[in-house]
């Protein structure tokens, strides 16, 4: 290995390296773990810049470009930044049946964002995204890993608070 | 013997454990037929029960395994579970992943006994982040009692289950994009032939099946194939899990007998319309579904009746069209999820949903040219032909468009003469 795939792959933590490698472990060839990689990685760091493409790309011994022709496919890899916490609000059919829309505009005019963008304090990625499966429950929308679910217009910055509050504890 | 077999474990917000699982008759089929039942008399079971797959398309389970080759070849056979549930509107999968979970791993084992496969994948949805969990955890579980793995209760029969949780993406629910994803790969579905039953993971003979036809497996194999015949009211066997969203007074998802009237799973599980709002039309499985109307509601939820109505039972989840929400803002709303999922791989449907998807946001914004009624009627022509893609996305994002046009054509033209939404105060158009 050449000092600079050395220094690539370095860009991974060992703790990064050793999931990775563990998902290799059950596939019949590296590159089958890509999509379990970028996971992995994103899962520690929030996103995966460059660096961290670069270096998994070398790990599982395929081409950058290949990777990020992966990366950029799927819409829950993400190439840019995001806030501690993406926010996802479903905008399919059910829940806009039940007023999604106006649910959405409720939750932009209260994280003072559009879909796509991140709040200044870097709190919060607002994002819309596929039928959550809850729609027995719409309007719904997840807040992190948290799904929450029968929102109302008048009450779904309220959850914004909570969920703050939450994680203001946490950190205490 | 239950009458609900799919949901017996599934009591309040708890899931069953193993111990629960056990207590309830679990994995009592996998005792009594590993090793000790042929994989052609479970073959012969299953295709004598008439299961069909559950996921949407309602093709014969018996029918797609007896395709996969048997006889004893070096390599991988592989058994993959599609619990990538993202029809919008559909909500049924989730309910029993999360509740039961051993009823998903059981139906795989047995499943994959019959087909001889010794590998298998749940590709589950990346937001079901308490379902993989408590799958992951099932899956442990299990093995530690020797119902997976190696060499399961001592019969020389090998079988191990990874959950692999994917990355988004609405068209990995097409299984040969699935198989690229789990490969992977970007999601683009292949060109068929050859079939994933003969050519599929890394190019060895594979099965796909949704959750719930999977889940079915086990009650079959415990209680026999006339048992499951018997559980349907009309030509199709066994139960299914049926839900409504929209407007009516109790959404939800209920498991009911095949064949189940659409009057009673509207008016009395779902409880009728919600106070102030008429019935107009629904689709009954899912957003890839041709409207109905409710001349229709007194049709059986059976495969082919739904058929010869002009729609798809599909995922047998309904979404409800009530009378003050716009038909063309509804429609947009679907045109656009499936432009954006499109994969881009085949030219019509990369560039022609999203044509669509304009003429239709043009109508609905009072913006909308006769000759754009027209090119909604060539593209749906057009696009809802089987064959002009690889895989069905465009043919079943145009079904709602091209049965609303059929069905509500007068309220497309009069947003174009008014040059308005009339419905815009209630959708906010405009």
């Amino acid at each position: 290995m050449s000092m600079a795939q050395d220094k690539m792959v370095s860009a991974l933590s060992e703790q990064e390296i050793e999931e990775i490698e563990a998902e290799i472990s059950h596939l019949p060839n590296r590159q089958a773990a890509a999509i379990d990689a970028l996971k992995i990685v994103q899962g520690h760091r929030g996103w995966i810049s460059d660096e961290s493409l670069g270096a998994i790309a070398n790990l599982l011994q395929m081409s950058t470009a290949e990777l990020d022709g992966i990366a950029t496919f799927y819409s829950l890899i993400f190439r840019q930044p995001v806030g501690e916490k993406v926010v996802m609000v479903c905008d399919s059919v059910s829940c806009f049946l039940m007023d999604g829309e106006t649910v959405s505009k409720s939750i932009k005019e209260k994280l003072g964002i559009d879909f796509g963008e991140t709040t200044s304090d870097g709190k919060y990625t607002l994002l819309p995204v596929t039928c959550l499966g809850d729609c027995d429950h719409a309007p719904a929308m997840m807040i992190g890993d948290e799904e929450h679910h029968d929102l109302k217009p008048e009450t779904v910055g309220k959850l914004f608070d909570d969920a703050s509050k939450r994680s203001g504890d946490d950190a205490s | 013997m239950t009458d609900k077999p799919l949901t017996k474990n599934i009591k309040g917000d708890k899931p069953a454990d193993l111990a629960a699982y056990e207590a309830n008759g679990g994995y009592v089929a996998v005792r009594d037929t590993i090793g000790k039942k042929s994989s052609s008399d479970l073959l012969d079971i299953i295709k004598d029960s008439n299961l069909r797959g559950r996921g949407g398309a309602g093709f014969p389970t018996g029918m797609k395994w007896s395709f996969v080759p048997m006889d004893k070849t070096e390599g991988h056979k592989y058994l993959v579970c599609n619990a990538d549930e993202m029809e919008p509107g559909t909500f049924k999968d989730r309910v029993i992943m999360e509740k039961d979970p051993h009823q998903l791993v059981e139906g795989m084992i047995l499943s994959a006994y019959t087909i001889d496969a010794d590998i298998g994948y749940i590709f589950i949805r990346a937001e079901y982040h308490a379902a993989a969990r408590r799958l992951r955890e099932a899956i442990n579980a299990a093995k530690e009692k020797g119902y997976l793995g190696e060499n399961i209760l001592g019969t020389g029969y090998n079988f191990e289950l990874h959950v692999h949780s994917s990355a988004g993406r609405y068209i990995c629910g097409e299984e040969t994009a699935l198989l690229n994803s789990l490969e992977g790969k970007r999601a683009n579905p292949r060109a068929k032939p050859p079939f994933p039953q003969v050519s599929g993971l890394w190019g060895r003979p594979t099965i796909v099946n949704n959750v719930e036809t999977l889940c079915n497996i086990t009650h079959i194999v415990a209680n026999g194939a006339d048992w499951f015949k018997d559980l349907g009211l009309g030509e199709d066997s066994g139960t299914k899990l049926f839900g409504v969203s929209g407007r009516v007074k109790s959404p939800g998802c209920w498991e009911l007998p095949m064949g189940t009237p659409i009057r009673e799973i509207i008016e009395d599980h779902a409880g009728g319309m919600a106070d102030g709002y008429e019935l107009k039309g629904f689709l009954p499985g899912g957003a890839s579904t041709d409207f109905l109307l409710p001349e229709h509601l007194d049709l059986a939820m059976d495969y082919d009746v739904i058929m010869k109505a002009g729609s798809r039972m599909g995922t047998g989840t309904m979404i409800i069209l009530d009378d003050q929400v716009c038909p063309v803002a509804m429609v947009r709303n679907i045109i656009e999820f499936f432009a954006r999922e499109s994969c881009g791989f085949c030219t019509p449907c990369r560039d022609g949903l999203p044509w669509v998807h304009k003429i239709l946001d043009s109508i609905e914004n009072g913006r909308g040219e006769p000759q754009g009624m027209d090119i909604l009627n060539r593209q749906a022509a057009f696009l809802g032909a089987i064959g002009h893609t690889n895989c069905a996305l465009a043919p079943g994002a145009i079904e709602p468009l091209a049965s609303a046009m059929k069905y509500f054509g007068d309220e497309f033209n009069q947003h174009i003469e008014e040059k308005r939404c009339p419905y815009s105060n209630k959708n906010g158009a405009n």
